[in-house]
């Protein structure tokens, strides 16, 4: 069976491919990539005006199955993640029952195996109950299926554990990906601290409750040579720590989700609860610097930290209602407005959402290389959409861009050579 | 100017004329209480819900005369005694309310911005009487109704703020208010207790209470909250007391004329002593006293400029 995507502006940083081509897709896996491939092709996709990318890659997904199954299941996020032109995620280890040991990751694998529509990869924890004192088997975890490491939501408190924990990772060969947050300096805070804060008499999160903590963690890693990475960077100070490490030939590398580079605090005047996410969205100027740090590449790629929750967890007192926004199907669009805006090429932005993400993880997605499996999404730079609660394939509708239109629409996505999005009525 | 808002969340987001607005408003009602017979028929037919999520005596019985007197009929709820505590949402109580027919809710909630959640979701008008540490607009609106009232006007007057500004709502609200109409405010305070970045709102801080005193036409003394210290990192009372407390000695150091405010209740010999309180430089009693007009006018004026109410 072959399909022909047609005369599309194939954007492909892993193989520096930036203009227009067709692509053929031979037994589910990328057959040709050129100019005006002449062949007997089963299906056809005309591509023209549009622009067609490896399918994204977001390294930081929670799927919240097995247990919140009323938030998201691994059937819905994947059917969103696919609506977003989003094909291969890391889910998060955070689920009602910790991914901490190897039947729990099992039991997903196996969840995944029968429900999934995208390619779903298993985040494990780095310790029981991401309570931060026992680690992990992490060893038997990788055996299972598991190809990263993080207690995302929380930290590892002691140094000494979270060292051994690096060291055990290293040892595994599995990447380490931390949330870098002192609690005891966040506690309470429900959003950035500033004078937004005191405006609206909310306690506030200060940065250095984020930014001590990644510097801790890529000292840690690199007392040991490890790799480690830090996920969803949200200011200034924790920008520069990842820059002069990176300086100095430590081994980390960096993603941030978009909310942190299109909104800053002043979005969350109103109280709208979907503005609330841990890290909070920072002050005007974070947000210019980690528009700065995606340009120069301190920050390596862009993760939608998609975080379902439903109405009743929402709609509720701005500092009773959980945290987190869901992301997987703005992602691209609310990331294109760099490259509207002239602050990426597309290009770059691509690579931070395909091959950078991949290239960290170590998978062999993110590319449009002759012998990849054939994901890919197709979508109009241009064409404009109201993003609403109807629209969404997830099973929450916590967005913090409801409301506002975007520019970028998904038109197809394709998993291993199939057309799975848009979806039969 | 007309009033246009069908409810009054805070004083941030208003102009300088609505503000004056409430405040002429305000005056007329206050001729009204000063009758033999204290009851206009303004709002005659309409019903009015006090909803209390912290426990508020002052506050909750000035709203209910100010509807009372605006011939409203008045339901108050007390969390003790409400379906919250089975859990209820705050917008499901709301919408609950809403059902019963109800025109104006009065809401006192611990949370920062429960009145503009609640707002959003009912087409009752919502006037915030206090949310967590954000605003509490009648309480500014009746200090600086009486300021007015004492000193002829609130442009160019300076008024200090004194106590834990970080945790209070009558703070912030008067902060909008008073630097809205023209006033220079000083926050004077322990550093722990000034809220990050206050000197974007406009106002001088200080820590140093006869630096605060030294040129103010008024001070406003805040209850000092020691229940909110959960880590002990607030001074203690006595050495509050010392530092900050408005006493006598002090005030002999300030305009012969200050006038001494104060959102209540007291806490004598922490705050302020009491020779003070019930000195000649007081108007915490008028306080009070204005807080019923000031609340009329604000129910008079949300109730009129709502759509749902007159129908």
């Amino acid at each position: 069976m072959k399909l022909l995507i047609k005369n599309g502006h194939v954007v492909d940083p892993a193989n520096h491919v930036d203009g227009v081509c067709d692509i053929l897709i031979e037994h589910e896996r990328i057959a040709k990539v050129g100019s005006a491939i002449k062949v007997d092709a089963h299906t056809v996709i005309d591509a023209t005006g549009k622009i067609v990318i490896p399918g994204i890659v977001d390294m930081h997904v929670h799927l919240r199955e097995p247990g919140r199954e009323d938030k998201e299941t691994v059937s819905s996020g994947t059917k969103a993640a696919l609506h977003g032109g989003v094909t291969s995620m890391l889910a998060m280890a955070n689920t009602l029952q910790t991914i901490d040991c190897p039947e729990a990751v099992r039991l997903l694998r196996q969840i995944i195996e029968k429900t999934a529509y995208a390619n779903v990869y298993i985040t494990a924890a780095i310790t029981k109950g991401r309570m931060g004192e026992h680690i992990t088997d992490i060893a038997r975890l990788k055996k299972e299926g598991a190809i990263a490491l993080s207690d995302d939501g929380a930290s590892v408190d002691a140094d000494n554990i979270m060292l051994e924990a690096l060291k055990k990772a290293k040892k595994a060969k599995m990447l380490v990906l931390c949330h870098s947050e002192d609690k005891r300096l966040s506690a309470g805070g429900v959003m950035n601290a500033g004078f937004t804060s005191t405006k609206l008499g909310l306690r506030g999160i200060s940065k250095e409750s984020e930014y001590k903590r990644v510097q801790r963690d890529i000292d840690l890693a690199a007392s040991i040579d490890a790799c480690v990475h830090i996920t969803h960077v949200s200011c200034k100070e924790s920008v520069e720590i990842v820059a002069q490490a990176k300086k100095k030939g430590i081994r980390v590398t960096a993603d941030t989700a978009p909310h942190y580079f299109s909104l800053s605090e002043e979005a969350v005047s109103g109280y709208d609860t979907n503005t609330k996410m841990n890290p909070p969205l920072r002050g005007k100027d974070d947000m210019l610097a980690i528009q700065q740090a995606l340009r120069d590449g301190t920050i390596d790629a862009i993760a939608s930290d998609h975080a379902p929750h439903t109405e009743n967890e929402k709609e509720i007192e701005f500092d009773r209602a959980e945290f987190g926004v869901i992301g997987l199907e703005t992602e691209l669009s609310v990331s294109l407005a760099l490259v509207h805006a002239g602050a990426l090429t597309l290009s770059e932005l691509i690579a931070k959402l395909t091959r950078n993400p991949a290239k960290i993880l170590g998978i062999p997605k993110g590319t449009l290389s002759v012998g990849a499996d054939a994901d890919v999404a197709v979508f109009s730079k241009d064409r404009e959409w109201l993003v609403e609660k109807k629209v969404f394939f997830s099973k929450s509708k916590n967005s913090a861009f409801l409301g506002k239109t975007l520019k970028g629409l998904v038109e197809y996505t394709f998993v291993k050579g199939k057309r799975v999005y848009p979806y039969a009525e | 100017m007309k009033w246009k808002r069908k409810d009054l969340l805070g004083l941030e987001d208003l102009s300088r004329e609505e503000i004056e607005l409430i405040l002429e408003t305000a005056r007329s009602f206050k001729e009204v209480s000063k009758r033999e017979i204290k009851k206009v028929p303004a709002l005659r037919g309409k019903t009015l819900v006090n909803l209390f999520y912290e426990p508020s005596t002052r506050t909750r019985i000035s709203f209910e005369l100010a509807a009372k007197r605006l011939s409203l009929d008045v339901i108050n709820i007390a969390t003790e005694t409400s379906s919250v505590r089975k859990g209820e949402t705050l917008i499901d109580t709301g919408k609950n309310i809403e059902a019963l027919r109800v025109d104006i809710i009065v809401m006192r909630h611990s949370s920062s911005g429960a009145a503009a959640i609640l707002s959003r979701h009912v087409r009752a008008s919502v006037v915030n009487a206090g949310d967590g540490w954000h605003e509490h607009p009648t309480q500014a609106l009746l200090d600086m109704f009486t300021l007015k009232e004492k000193l002829g006007k609130i442009e160019g007057l300076h008024v200090s703020i004194v106590g834990d500004i970080s945790h209070s709502r009558v703070a912030r609200s008067n902060i909008w208010g008073l630097t809205k109409l023209g006033a220079q405010v000083t926050v004077c305070a322990p550093k722990i207790l000034i809220p990050l970045a206050i000197e974007q709102a406009g106002v001088r801080v200080t820590y140093d209470l006869d630096d605060a005193l030294r040129n103010a036409d008024a001070v406003n003394v805040l209850r000092m909250q020691f229940e909110r210290d959960e880590v002990g990192a607030f001074p203690k009372q006595l050495e509050y007391f010392k530092n900050y407390g408005i006493t006598q000695e002090r005030l002999a150091k300030a305009k012969k004329n200050i006038l001494v405010m104060h959102p209540g209740p007291i806490n004598r010999g922490i705050e302020i002593s009491s020779d003070v309180a019930d000195g000649p430089h007081s108007v915490i009693l008028e306080q009070v006293t204005n807080g019923i007009a000031v609340r009329m006018a604000v129910l008079f004026l949300v109730a009129q400029a709502n759509e749902y109410i007159k129908r």
